[in-house]
């Protein structure tokens, strides 16, 4: 196995220099459907950052132990989604059990996160860079850190421009991706940073 | 040929391994739901407009059927969501005037001076901060639409820079009414046509300076009322709608046209 970057620089470059949605444009369909308001959006980085880190955590092991193993791994692609949406639902079911706060709190997001993009590339991107397990899962969590950190900042200035004076042909939706652009500008000025 | 049967096998077997595990879960952690909530769910107008107290429709038939709240709640679907509830919950619905939300204030541009001249974001709440917002009266409607944008109904306009309601589209969910900064607009019953359309109660001769729309207490209307329901409190009509008939007949006689017939 290769050599591993250290934790901080992963940190780091999980959360800013390769942010995914600003930097990668992963998770870009969340990102601009659930910001509009400040409290759906950090329940939505909460999903994401929860099915991140236990998606990464069980595609890991389904790759080491059962792809790798039958020289399989070109289909680890089919088999990721196969598990993310299994995962999911699974988990899903479990927290309506077991924790109904939780369940009130990410429920109606859990579903939607199944499909999304942004916890497919964590997996193969894992992959990708030949992460150990603890890599992976550190990966996973703070790319969807990362995730929440911008769409978080997002919905805050979605709220902040709601209330003001917008041209009449910008209000709305073009003035969010609008927005968007001039944030992701801003993140490129992490690149290069590296620890 | 050996790829693909083992390509078929491994994604066959995850398949498999994870809807028998799905499957068993399913059974396991099922929650009971009690199906009369989908139900009631389903006759809601689905609004959300939270005009019954609970955070949307869904939240609403969960709290009729688990912690026994009144069915007659919703504002927008009436009587005949009350009774659909009624007949799967097994009660009867109590019936429910039907109410409206009307603005009191009737302080027009024309009508009402300002004290001075706002530039600030066009929100009611935010203009009512300064100073109490650039009306010279202070009881009166700013005009900036902020009861406008939280009606889900479209009920709600700005005519002549006060709030106007239509009461054909309004529904009494009460958004309007805990949205006014300056709490002019209230949910009154519907068949209650006559209402004093102001609430300030300063001395008339002050409310003369800023507005001509202003009730100056002169007591006209209570003299003249058959149903002794007028009473001039601390400077303002108030109307006690369980005495009035909705005559008309204070209205006709307001001098200043602030009691309205609707």
């Amino acid at each position: 196995m290769s050599s591993q970057p250290s934790i901080i620089s992963l940190i780091i470059a999980a959360l800013f220099t390769e942010n995914f949605v600003m930097v990668k444009f992963l998770g870009c369909c969340p990102f601009l459907g659930v910001s509009k308001k400040l409290d759906t959006a950090m329940g939505m980085g909460m999903a994401v950052t929860f099915v991140m880190a236990i998606a990464s955590m069980f595609t890991w092991a389904a790759n080491h132990f059962l792809l790798e193993k039958f020289n399989l791994e070109y289909l680890q692609t089919i088999v990721f989604i196969l598990i993310i949406a299994g995962l999911v639902q699974f988990v899903e079911m479990f927290i309506k059990k077991a924790m109904p706060s939780l369940y009130n709190a990410l429920g109606i997001y859990l579903p939607l996160i199944t499909t999304n993009c942004a916890v497919l590339a964590v997996t193969l991107l894992n992959v990708q860079n030949n992460y150990d397990f603890i890599h992976s899962i550190l990966y996973g969590t703070f790319a969807a850190m990362g995730f929440s950190l911008s769409i978080i900042l997002f919905a805050g200035i979605r709220e902040f421009i709601s209330e003001k004076e917008v041209p009449v042909p910008f209000r709305g939706f073009p003035i969010a991706l609008i927005t968007a652009g001039l944030m992701a500008i801003a993140f490129m000025g992490f690149s290069g940073f590296a620890i | 040929m050996n790829s693909i049967v083992s390509a078929v096998l491994t994604v066959g077997i995850i398949g498999l391994v994870f809807g028998c595990l799905l499957a068993y879960a399913s059974v396991i952690f099922r929650v009971d739901v009690d199906e009369r909530i989908g139900k009631i769910e389903e006759i809601l107008p689905g609004a959300n407009c939270g005009g019954c107290g609970y955070a949307g429709c869904s939240a609403y038939a969960k709290a009729v059927v688990e912690d026994g709240a009144p069915i007659n709640c919703c504002s927008v679907g009436k009587e005949t969501a009350a009774d659909a509830i009624g007949e799967i919950m097994g009660k009867k619905a109590e019936k429910q005037e039907p109410k409206t939300a009307r603005v009191m204030c009737g302080g027009t541009c024309e009508k009402a001076k300002n004290k001075y001249e706002y530039f600030g974001v066009e929100d009611c709440a935010a203009a009512a901060r300064l100073a109490g917002g650039p009306k010279a009266c202070t009881e009166g409607c700013l005009g900036f639409g902020t009861c406008t944008k939280v009606c889900n109904f479209g009920a709600i306009s700005i005519v002549d820079g006060i709030a106007a309601v239509d009461e054909e589209k309004c529904t009494a969910c009460g958004m309007c009414e805990k949205a006014c900064p300056k709490h002019i607009i209230e949910i009154i019953p519907k068949n209650k046509k006559v209402s004093v359309i102001c609430r300030n109660r300063n001395k008339g001769q002050e409310v003369n300076k800023y507005c001509s729309a202003g009730c100056i207490a002169c007591k006209i209307c209570e003299k003249n009322c058959p149903f002794e329901a007028i009473t001039v409190e601390d400077n303002l009509a108030v109307i006690d709608y369980n005495k009035c008939k909705s005559c008309g007949i204070c209205a006709a006689k307001c001098p200043k046209g602030v009691i309205k017939k609707i």
